[in-house]
């Protein structure tokens, strides 16, 4: 509604030349038959510009009134003096029609190419999903994509699929498991036209390429991506509804077959780590579950969430040291010196359970029991100031190190293979 | 704006100042939701004694204590504190019960930007036993505090410009989804993680680690005593549950008093509650 005011003002903005800079919108709580006298005796003095949004009428309805700069004090005098309550609605109308102006700018021109997109940007499931279908007829003969699965609320589950021959052994990706990490979709796009810009440019990836494929899942939770959008910007889970429970959704990452009902999640639909009645119970991670089975060759397998600034390695339901450990180890190390080497990001790395807590049925336990050595799961930036809600334009600064990072470790695999 | 579950509010009244008060128990207002500090379901007893390694949690754990500790005694609308890194830590069991963690930390100044230098502190945080429901307690130094950059000529001017009568601040979500804060909110949004800061100070324990998420809502009150005043819905998120935590608070501010917190309400959420539209 308001922005639908706004466009209006903007309209008139446009084509009356007028600046509202200054301006306020106030939005006043009037008591009584007498403040309505005299709000209607102030909405006729010309000289004020006042533009009521909503008319004094009737004590119980707020009256909202678009205020000129010139007039402000004198109209807020007035309404101290009469002990009229109010509050700022819009700070300042201007600033505000700048911030419009500058979303509508961006979105004016939806994008013809994946030459087109706006990296800078956080975007909305169909947007994403245009990305992919460009992309993948851009580059035809580099990259397909695959629909592993559906969601439970009959979402596609698309993977893109980078390959330059058949039967080779496979690389996994996968971003925004839960879908309040914004970065991780965000970069997941950024990673994905990285991947077919550089084959043919950059030496290492093309030699990662000519030897396996890349599978690099965007939106791996789709209901919950939408659901952010929509309604609850911090919701994690899937949303699938619980038997018995008001309460919705399972914590993907707590819902494989690795430690599963252990310490570290938790047997509550009504809380953010609620591990589901049973493994593998969400179609989102049992799609995934079926793919890895099926593949047979997959190497390598990487989890991406937010935030904090680190890269974990299995396991985390168990204190008992990965088999690999020392590798894993001195991987992790390699990897987060060369992301560190792009913008001095601080990275932690470590196990799972020593380096942020214990946890129960997560991703890469599962892959890594299924014999995929270098399973890591991420954490990206920030450190907590802004947490789940990074600024766009940290979208691609975030993507441009950890790709550094992930190709250390795609190399090793290459160059390590087992 | 989300929700549907019939909520039921307690409002404890907690008057904070340096001395930390017992806080009340707010109800299980939503069916099987965790307590106002969840406890995850740790069940491996990581009982960390003698040193302890920086970058593992339980070290990051009592870090985070002693900064929501310097940000409730050093922040400001121009000043708010982020840990940098855990250089050394160590813990051991106390007499009285409890644990107490000796840390050797650097913080920056998120307000200076990302080119601010580190300072450097040292800290004892004693976690008191689980049944004594008492926050931790901290002792602190910090390096070089009184030579950060004087911010007294911004927060003279902002407490100007937001004092007089007819100012009456209103907003709601800062950062917005998109990761955006106005230049006018910084210092509101600052003044809310300070704020926020007493709260997670109070309610911190070896099992939680929190941070504040995301600014709900600010709503200027009529200032008193020349103290500006602030009510604000906070979103606090804790790592090792994973929750999204939320608080209605009243502060106030000004350049000399700096920031108090008069009263603080746990607003249960029931976001798990919603049933998907038919």
């Amino acid at each position: 509604m308001k922005g639908l005011l706004v466009l209006t003002a903007l309209f008139v903005a446009v084509f009356g030349k007028k600046t509202f800079e200054g301006d306020q919108v106030l939005r006043i709580t009037p008591k009584g038959e007498a403040q309505i006298s005299l709000l209607k005796e102030l909405s006729e003095q010309e000289h004020l510009g006042l533009d009521f949004w909503r008319e004094p009428v009737h004590e119980s309805l707020p009256v909202d009134v678009h205020v000129p700069f010139h007039s402000l004090q004198g109209v807020r005098a007035f309404l101290g003096y009469n002990q009229i309550q109010y509050n700022v609605m819009i700070m300042d109308v201007q600033d505000l029609l700048d911030d419009e102006e500058r979303e509508m700018v961006k979105y004016r021109s939806f994008p013809r190419s994946t030459d087109d997109f706006v990296y800078t940007n956080y975007h909305d499931l169909n947007s994403i999903n245009s990305f992919m279908d460009m992309l993948v007829a851009e580059n035809s003969n580099l990259v397909s994509k695959i629909v592993i699965g559906q969601s439970y609320e009959n979402r596609p589950l698309n993977v893109l699929k980078f390959s330059t021959g058949a039967n080779r052994p496979g690389i996994w990706i996968d971003t925004g498991i839960h879908s309040r990490e914004w970065v991780t979709q965000a970069s997941g796009i950024w990673f994905a036209k990285k991947i077919v810009t550089d084959y043919g440019r950059d030496p290492v990836l093309t030699d990662i390429l000519n030897n396996y494929d890349i599978f690099l899942e965007i939106v791996t939770n789709p209901d919950g991506f939408a659901y952010t959008h929509s309604r609850d910007r911090m919701w994690r889970k899937t949303r699938k509804p619980n038997s018995g429970s008001s309460c919705v959704g399972v914590d993907p990452n707590r819902n494989w077959d690795a430690g599963f009902g252990g310490a570290g999640s938790s047997s509550s639909p009504c809380t953010e780590t609620y591990r589901g009645p049973s493994a593998h119970s969400e179609p989102e991670v049992k799609a995934i579950v079926e793919f890895v089975k099926s593949h047979g060759k997959i190497k390598a397998f990487v989890s991406i969430h937010s935030y904090s600034q680190m890269l974990l390695y299995p396991y985390g339901y168990t204190s008992t040291p990965a088999k690999d450990k020392t590798e894993l180890h001195e991987l992790a190390r390699k990897a987060i010196t060369a992301l560190q080497s792009l913008y001095n990001t601080r990275y932690t790395y470590g196990s799972i359970i020593t380096t942020i807590y214990q946890a129960s049925g997560g991703t890469i336990d599962w892959t890594y029991n299924q014999g995929i050595k270098y399973s890591y799961t991420f954490e990206l930036r920030d450190t907590g100031r802004y947490g789940f809600i990074l600024p766009a334009n940290q979208i691609v600064p975030t993507a441009e190190e950890t790709w550094l990072a992930l190709m250390a470790i795609m190399e090793h695999t290459k160059n390590n293979p087992y | 704006m989300k929700t549907f579950c019939s909520v039921w509010l307690l409002l404890s009244l907690v008057e904070l100042s340096p001395a930390p008060p017992v806080s009340q128990e707010p109800p299980l207002a939503c069916t099987g939701a965790p307590g106002h500090a969840p406890q995850s379901e740790t069940a491996e007893d990581m009982a960390s004694t003698g040193d302890l390694e920086p970058t593992h949690y339980p070290a990051r754990r009592a870090a985070t204590v002693a900064l929501h500790y310097l940000n409730t005694h050093h922040g400001s609308p121009f000043r708010v504190f982020g840990l940098q890194q855990v250089h050394k830590a160590s813990a051991e069991d106390v007499a009285a019960g409890g644990r107490k963690y000796k840390l050797d930390f650097s913080v920056t100044d998120w307000a200076s930007g990302s080119e601010g230098p580190a300072l450097r502190c040292s800290a004892d945080v004693l976690f008191p036993q689980a049944e004594r429901h008492s926050g931790p307690e901290v002792q602190l130094h910090c390096e070089a505090l009184q030579q950060l950059n004087r911010t007294a000529q911004e927060e003279h001017a902002f407490y100007q410009r937001y004092i007089s009568p007819e100012s009456a601040i209103s907003a709601r979500d800062i950062p917005d989804s998109y990761g955006n804060v106005s230049e006018e909110m910084q210092p509101f949004w600052r003044l809310a993680r300070v704020a926020a800061s007493f709260i997670m100070l109070r309610e911190s324990s070896e099992n939680t680690e929190f941070n504040m998420a995301q600014v709900a809502s600010v709503t200027q009150q009529g200032s008193r005593e020349e103290q500006l005043m602030l009510e604000f819905v906070v979103l606090l998120h804790d790592f090792p549950s994973q929750e999204i935590i939320q608080w209605k608070l009243l502060a106030s501010w000004s350049p000399d008093r700096g920031v108090r917190v008069l009263q603080t309400e746990w607003q249960p959420r029931c976001p798990h509650a919603t049933k998907p539209p038919n």
